[in-house]
Formats: C-alpha cells, structure tokens, sequence
C-alpha cells in the first residue's frame, strides 16, 4: 500500500441534531483508486465532502476529529479553503459545466489563480483535454459552448477542469449515476489512468464500478466505516457480516 | 434476491441429486463386484450418463448465474464450488464405471479370494463422499476438515493391498492377472477418495475463503 495522503481520525459529522458521521477512522493511500459504497444516507457523501471541505456552506454542519492531508489538519484555522479545494478537487454526480466555451472551462481554474498567457493556458488546457480522454472528440469545436456536449463529455469535461490545477486529489461523489454504460466506461477507464498521477476517491452506489475500478473499498453504514480492505477482499470474502450482507444484496 | 437464493437453493439440490447418484454407483460398482453380478455392473455403466448429464447441467445454471447475478462474496464462492465439485463428482462417477468393469472382468473367472479389504476401502471412500456432501450443504468446514484427515486411511489400505496381492503373484503366477485387476480396483477407490478430498477442500474454500489445497504438511 501507498502511504497515505489523507488521513482521518475519530471524525464526527452532525447537520444539527443528527449524526452523519461516527468514529471515522481512514487512511487512503496516495496514487490509488479508494471506492466509498454503501446504501443511501449511509454518511458516504458526507464523508468525501468533508475532505475538501464542502460542507463549510451548510450551516447546521459541525464536525469534530481530525482530517490530515499530508500531515496537516486541513479543518486548522490557517487553511486556506481555495486552495484546499485546488489540491482536492472535486467532480459531481451531475456533470456542472459552466456556460461558458469549452476552452474557458478548462482555463477557468487558472485564470482565477491570475494565469493569463494565451500560450500557457493553450497548453493547459489541451493537456487537461487529453488526460480527461475528450481531446480528439472535441479539439475542432473547442470555442464551442460546453452545454453543446453529451452528458459523457460534459463530465469528462468537468473532470479536465478539475486535472487543469493539477490537484494531489480527486473525489468524485457518484460520477456516472447520469451517464449512459458506453459513457461510463470511458469515466471508469480514465479512472484507472487517473491513479497513475492522482489520489482518486470515488463514491458510488453501482458495486461494480467500484470492483471494477477501485484496489481499496471502503463500506459505509448509518454513518459507521463498517469496513475497509482491499477490494478483492471485500468482494470475495469480506470479513464483516454487514459487508457480506451488503455486497450480495441481502439487505439495503 | 429472493429469486437468486431460490436459484441457489436449486442448484445445490442439484449438486447432491448428482452426489448421490455417484454413491449408488460406487456401491452397486462394489456390489456388483462382491455379488459377482455382472448385470448390476452393467447398470452402473449405462447410469453413468446420468452423472454426466449433471455435470453439464450444473456447470451452465453456474454459468448462468455467474452472467445474470454478478455473485459476490459467499454467494461466489458457492457458485465457484458448485462448478469446481460436479468436475470431481463427476471423474468420481467414471472409476465407479471403471470398477464395474473390472468387476465384470473378475466375474468371468474363479474368485482369487474372498473380497474384504475393497469392501472395507470402499466403505470409506463413500463415507467420505457422503460426509463432504454433508459438509457442502450445511457450510461446515470442520466436517470437511475431519474428511481430508481420512484420506490417510484409504492411502494406508491400497498400499496393504498391493502387498497382499503382490504375494499372491509371487506364489501363482496364474493369480497375476485377476491380481492386478483387483490392485486396479483399490486404485480407483483411493482416487474416488482423492476426489472427495478436493471437494471438501472447496467445501474449506468456499466457507472460510482460504484455498487449503496443496498445503498438507
């Protein structure tokens, strides 16, 4: 196992009154794909928009123990968030392009970190393009407007604006539940190629999206980390009944 | 899920319908040989399609399954199992064929000695049988454990047995013969035993997830 890029002990989550989050104690090793499952309002969103934090803009959200990122309790008071956020960055269930051109909104995050060389951001953004494997499908029409692109390529798209500030981390909070099985499988390839360079978190509700691409899982229940092992583990022979339970469809 | 634990149920009746086709067979391959009736060994050939038969059976609902319901966890490993044991019951199968061949071989000529020890062996061998499908069944590892111990009973038996026949060559080389075929016949038993030894270290696979073959000390 890589060593760990984030590290969370005794985290506690709570929107108001209620619970979301109990003793969560991980460790996700960087440069490797960690899958987050388990059945609605098990915590598992919760947790991965704890780790950028996300959750600042609730304000009945409170959270006590520690989350480290490379050592460093990024919940501190110098922390700066924005460039937490470029260091873990984030893409969403929905693909969220910004109306804007398809160019623009790679370069979006550079020119807000004050990047204006044409030649630079060119650069950028074609790289970005191709790590998000959307280059060849868009580089005639890269002036175009973004809302022109297939929900596939628009989440593909969402996922090069993310790599455009060369984050350490990405989450992805249920990628693919709006895409179409041919869409899916080029989100899930470029996954797996996205761990060459990044630490990838992904959560997702499909289990095998997550067999398929992850080599840690991690299964969350009413808010607890049941379990945590490598994924052959979990889905050959987890240890945990609640897990077994889970995976096979016994319950949830 | 209801419908894929109704599956599974089905298939793991099927698998001891062919289990339990395999222990007559061995039986009336036995029987057929200590009775010297050369029918019933002739029976037990002809029912051997019959295992064959589940042997394809079980491996395509497995298949199936495997396509259809993307099993996890315990539910692959019995399907792992499942497809894994109809191989060994079914090689079982054919040296209880092999036995009723000898058998009717042996049958054509005067007996060379009362049959005690291939008896004896066989009883074994089939307990052995009837134990690990028990153990498969009900998910107990210890049973399977404690039938992997046998197998050391049924290896010391076909080593006394070639001695004792090995004399009986050396004392009347016209014995030589029906000898041999009966050192045949404690072969095929100790591989019927083998076989049941594979099973249940599927039956430790698939309840404790560790594969334990090729690990005897």
């Amino acid at each position: 196992m890589n060593p760990a890029v984030i590290r969370t002990e005794g985290l506690n989550a709570f929107y108001g009154p209620k619970q979301a989050l109990k003793n969560v104690a991980i460790s996700i090793p960087e440069k490797s794909v960690t899958a987050l499952i388990g059945p609605s309002g098990c915590g598992k969103s919760t947790f991965i928009r704890c780790l950028n934090r996300m959750n600042d803009l609730i304000p009945v959200f409170r959270l006590d123990g520690r989350i480290l990122h490379k050592g460093t309790d990024i919940y501190s008071k110098d922390t700066d968030v924005i460039d937490l956020r470029r260091r873990i960055g984030m893409v969403f269930q929905k693909p969220n392009p910004f109306p804007k051109s398809i160019y623009e909104n790679v370069a979006y995050g550079l020119r807000i970190q004050g990047i204006t060389g044409r030649g630079v951001l060119d650069g950028a953004v074609q790289e970005s393009l191709r790590k998000a494997a959307l280059w060849d499908e868009v580089k005639d029409r890269i002036g175009d407007s973004a809302l022109s692109l297939s929900g596939g390529q628009q989440q593909r798209l969402c996922i090069a604006r993310a790599i455009a500030v060369e984050p350490e981390v990405m989450l992805f909070d249920e990628p693919c539940s709006a895409l179409d099985p041919i869409a899916t499988a080029k989100i899930e390839e470029l996954i797996v190629e996205l761990k060459r360079d990044y630490t990838v978190v992904i959560v997702t509700h499909n289990m095998q999206q997550a067999a398929r691409v992850s080599s840690r899982t991690g299964f969350f229940l009413l808010g607890e980390l049941i379990e945590y092992d490598t994924t052959d583990r979990i889905f050959t022979n987890p240890s945990n009944a609640l897990t077994e339970d889970y995976i096979t469809g016994r319950f949830g | 899920m209801v419908i894929f634990d109704e599956e599974l149920a089905a298939l793991k009746e099927k698998i001891l319908k062919m289990g339990l086709l395999v222990d007559a067979a061995v039986r009336d391959s036995i029987k057929s040989l200590v009775e010297r009736d050369s029918g019933l060994a002739r029976e037990v050939i002809r029912r051997d399609r019959e295992i064959n038969a589940c042997d394809v059976g079980i491996d395509e609902e497995g298949v199936r399954l495997i396509a259809l319901r993307q099993p996890k966890a315990h539910d692959l490993r019995f399907l792992i199992t499942a497809m894994k044991i109809t191989t060994d019951l079914e090689r079982m199968g054919d040296l209880a064929e092999d036995i009723a061949e000898r058998a009717i071989e042996l049958n054509e000529e005067p007996p060379l000695k009362p049959y005690i020890d291939i008896p004896r062996m066989a009883g074994i061998a089939r307990g052995m049988l009837v134990d690990v499908l028990d153990a498969f069944i009900r998910k107990d590892a210890a049973a399977a454990y404690d039938v992997i111990k046998r197998d050391d009973e049924v290896d010391g038996l076909t080593v006394q047995i070639f001695n004792e026949l090995l004399f009986f060559m050396i004392q009347d080389p016209r014995a030589t013969s029906r000898a041999v075929k009966i050192t045949y016949l404690s072969k095929y038993l100790e591989r019927i035993a083998d076989h049941a030894t594979n099973i249940a270290e599927m039956v430790v696979y698939m309840v404790e997830g560790k594969m334990i073959k090729h690990m005897k000390p």
